[in-house]
């Protein structure tokens, strides 16, 4: 297992266009895969199934030479967006729940490509919602949260605490709670491209590998590749690529982004974090809402 | 005739008679007649007059039309009167009467009691079709799906079914009293008809004034016939193509004493997009909750007229049926309890006003909730501690938003620790907010309510520290123990007059309560860290606010009167009263901080 942390000490002090090979990687398959989010958005239409579109997900992107999986393509519709009722893992994956007119929905694939992973998380609705546009607004207050606090090396947890603190006041729950250990974020890595690459209840076994060594390792060190409400999450954030996923609910309404913030060990703090890519779907939403 | 008019309450109205099948009708007309014609149809034993109060509050939207049914009122009577009163009859009437008021444009039908049960009938035959736009239904089922519900639970009767045709059964008597020959009318004529007002008054709450009118021995003699030449005849043999032709809205009092809410459980198979509504309220609804019909029935008949024939009248929430339309005010509603109560009522599609002094939490809780269905929300501003402050809220709400339906005093703060370390200021501020603050605002928009005299409902936030003891809270303790005895003395005062009140003890709930929470006794930053730290365990016990809201919607919708929501808050209250001794040892625990 090729460790990505060594890869992102720094940009190469060029500036956003300064990307090195290993983070051009990241970056070219997170696009691969948003764009495999934007086609499938594109074409769900009134009566498709979530298994439906985890298929059409799953279809894409092995069309586009994806083998391997950080995990298989989920898709939920209407109130299992805000994950209502969830009591166990089980019930994240796609069900018979079909799409109605004015429902909203959330894509969410990791594929590995060439060895690089992506963990993406798109939200949109079929046709009208004015709830579910709302919640995708606010939720750029996150993602420009997320990376200033990052910035100013606060423990994970206490950060985890602000986002959720600032759902509250936005009037939301936070639903990223409901994911296993109630994760905002987790450490995605480079993959050995295998020719069998099996899936462990949708996990890629590869990709599980790397967590649990990356877990095995922090705990040793006193950290943890799960960014997490809970002690084990009390440390600052540690270098590398991080999948942060802030998922906001409201009234049976759920609404996420997710996307790679990279961590690195650079005293400048332009450097020492930022998100792997500022052209994505949900950032260029809130730049057209901006400017109108 | 115009003295008896002034005091009927139907005054400035415009009168005519139609002349049909050997009988004349009184018909009256309000408003203007470019506008949609809203037709009311009057119960047993009553006379147009019923409607006088929902006639007015109709007449500035609407053309209202109101005509006394034949032998009731100042119409005149069929001869002979056996035969005279039949459904086929009274749909004659009916159309006669549309014919001459509204000759190019279908009507909207409202009807009570029997003014309903024909108007059932009106919707559902052939020949009225195209005539009748919408049918709004309070008390008065078709006694076609009346007898269909009869016999599918007498053919099939399960426990349940059977309990539910005894009930109604029970319900009926008297109108198998009304089939005896010759007793009604005597006693109508008679003794019945000069205590009629005063029953009406005691039994059904049915204010004194006007009404009835001095024709009702008279009304109630000869309506004694529509029971004996339609209700054998039809439930014995009801027709099986008695579906609706127009959209239905049908207004279930649930404290009815003839008719069970059950009888209308398969009405959405008779009437398609059936749009339903309940009110607590007795009998006689046209009476004793005339703002609240006006708001339904110009609601339903706008959104017919004009609305987006795909939108849905009701709004998607649980019991929107109750809270659609109505007013409720929330305290402490920029965050926690508050706001999720506000939401809750939202999708109930309930018009709601939020009150907190957050001025920024308060705002974004009215957009939010005008965003899941509140028809309107507003933010308020305002300290409910502070007295000049309410009543100025309490002023601007009557002027601009109307009367509260129901009222939310939830704001509150928390104090903690000893009570030798809380000084007057700590006692001062908690006392302020949670027990002034619900004086207040029962003071004020009670008040409003019992003035309005049509009911409402008020929910005091209490808490579990009501009947927990507990060494580090006395302060807090004692301000909500003084709430729940509050309600539960408002509660019996108000019952008289329809109007509700709710303590309800949340417990421990994840909201933000314990972040601002006093902890008396301590440093400034002890204090920040045990706020921390009980945030976080509240954080851990998770109980969302959001479960507490749906206690909230159905202890209102249930009138209930002390409410514990979560697991510990039901535990403490239960063992309050069988072990009491228990809660006081658990009171000496001191919490670990």
């Amino acid at each position: 297992m090729t460790s990505a942390t060594g890869a992102v000490t720094a940009r190469g002090g060029g500036g956003a266009r300064g990307l090195t090979a290993e983070l051009r990687g990241f970056k070219e398959v997170q696009r691969l895969a948003y764009a495999c989010a934007e086609a499938v958005a594109a074409q769900l239409r009134p009566g498709v199934t979530e298994r439906e579109a985890a298929r059409m997900q799953r279809r894409w992107l092995r069309e586009r030479g994806v083998r391997d999986w950080f995990h298989l393509p989920f898709a939920w519709f209407g109130d299992r967006t805000a994950f209502t009722n969830f009591r166990i893992p089980l019930q994240f994956f796609p069900t018979d729940r079909r799409l109605e007119p004015g429902m909203a929905f959330i894509l969410d694939m990791a594929p590995v490509h060439q060895g690089f992973t992506a963990d993406i998380g798109y939200s949109g609705c079929l046709g009208l919602n004015p709830v579910h546009d709302r919640l995708l607004a606010d939720l750029e207050a996150h993602r420009e949260l997320i990376l200033r606090e990052v910035r100013e090396r606060r423990p994970l947890r206490e950060i985890y605490e602000d986002v959720e603190r600032l759902m509250v006041r936005q009037g939301y729950v936070n639903r990223h709670r409901a994911y296993p250990f109630g994760v905002i974020a987790h450490k995605v890595d480079r993959v050995r491209p295998r020719r069998w690459s099996p899936t462990l209840f949708g996990f890629g076994t590869q990709s599980l590998k790397g967590l649990a060594s990356d877990a095995l390792h922090g705990h040793r060190d006193g950290w943890s590749p799960l960014w997490s409400p809970y002690k084990f999450s009390d440390h600052p954030p540690r270098p590398g690529l991080w999948a942060v996923e802030p998922h906001l609910g409201f009234r049976g309404t759920g609404a996420k982004f997710e996307e790679i913030l990279v961590v690195t060990d650079s005293a400048d703090p332009e450097e020492s974090a930022f998100w792997l890519d500022d052209d994505l779907p949900h950032v260029r939403r809130w730049q057209e809402e901006g400017a109108a | 005739m115009s003295g008896q008019q002034g005091q009927t309450g139907l005054e400035g109205a415009r009168e005519r008679w139609v002349r049909t099948g050997g009988v004349e009708l009184c018909v009256a007309e309000l408003g203007d007649t470019a506008r949609p014609t809203v037709v009311l149809l009057h119960g047993y034993p009553d006379s147009k007059e019923v409607w006088s109060q929902v006639a007015r509050g109709l007449a500035d939207r609407f053309h209202v039309v109101l005509y006394d049914i034949r032998g009731c009122g100042r119409s005149s009577a069929p001869k002979p009167l056996r035969g005279g009163f039949t459904l086929e009859k009274l749909t004659d009437d009916f159309l006669a009467v549309v014919d001459a008021v509204s000759p190019d444009r279908p009507v909207h039908v409202v009807g009570h009691d029997w003014g309903s049960v024909q108007a059932w009938e009106f919707a559902t035959v052939r020949r009225t079709e195209g005539r009748i736009a919408s049918f709004t239904s309070m008390s008065g089922p078709s006694l076609d799906h009346f007898g269909h519900w009869i016999k599918k639970r007498a053919s099939r009767p399960t426990p349940r079914r059977a309990a539910q045709l005894l009930n109604q059964g029970a319900k009926s008597w008297y109108v198998y009293m009304l089939h005896t020959p010759v007793l009604p009318e005597l006693a109508w004529k008679g003794p019945l008809g000069k205590r009629w007002p005063k029953i009406l008054e005691r039994v059904e709450k049915v204010p004194q004034g006007a009404y009835p009118t001095p024709s009702l021995p008279t009304d109630a003699a000869h309506g004694a016939w529509l029971y004996r030449d339609n209700v054998r005849s039809r439930l014995r043999r009801p027709r099986a193509d008695a579906y609706a032709h127009c959209p239905v809205q049908l207004i279930t009092p649930t404290g009815d004493a003839f008719l069970s809410q059950r009888l209308y459980d398969d009405l959405d198979h008779w009437a398609p997009r059936l749009v339903r509504r309940t009110l607590p309220a007795k009998h006689w609804v046209p009476r004793t909750r005339p703002d609240q019909l006006v708001a339904w029935i110009s609601e339903f008949v706008t959104s017919k007229e004009e609305g987006d024939p795909a939108k849905e009248v009701v709004a998607s929430g649980p019991y929107a049926d109750r809270f659609g339309g109505q007013l409720v005010l929330i305290t402490g509603a920029a965050s926690g309890i508050g706001r999720a109560t506000a939401f809750a009522f939202a999708e109930a599609g309930a018009r709601v006003i939020a009150v907190d002094r957050d001025a920024e939490g308060v705002a974004r809780t009215a957009d939010l909730a005008r965003l899941v269905g509140a028809p309107q929300a507003w933010a308020e501003t305002v300290d409910v501690s502070d007295e000049a402050a309410m009543e100025k809220l309490a002023d601007k709400v009557a002027a601009e938003y109307g009367t509260v339906d129901v009222l939310i005093n939830n704001a509150g703060i928390a104090v903690s620790g000893p009570f030798l370390s809380t000084t007057t200021e700590d006692w001062k501020k908690v006392l302020d907010v949670n027990l002034w603050g619900v004086v207040h605002g029962c003071r004020l928009f009670g008040k409003q309510m019992a003035e309005r005299g049509q009911g409402g409902h008020i929910v005091n936030t209490s808490s579990g520290a009501a009947f927990q003891p507990s060494r580090v809270l006395s302060a807090y303790g004692a301000s909500k123990a003084a709430v729940l005895m509050l309600s539960e003395c408002l509660r019996a005062e108000l019952a008289g007059q329809g109007i509700g009140v709710t303590a309800v003890c949340p417990g421990i709930v994840n909201t933000n309560i314990t972040s601002t929470a006093r902890f008396t006794g301590v440093s400034a930053d002890e204090e920040k860290r045990r706020q921390a730290k009980v945030s976080r365990v509240y954080g851990l016990r998770n109980y969302p606010p959001e479960k507490v809201a749906a206690a909230i919607l159905r202890a209102v919708a249930r009138n209930e009167a002390v409410v514990p929501v979560t697991p510990e808050s039901r535990g403490a209250y239960l063992m309050s009263r069988f072990a009491p001794r228990a809660l006081r040892a658990l009171a000496r625990v001191e919490p670990p901080m």
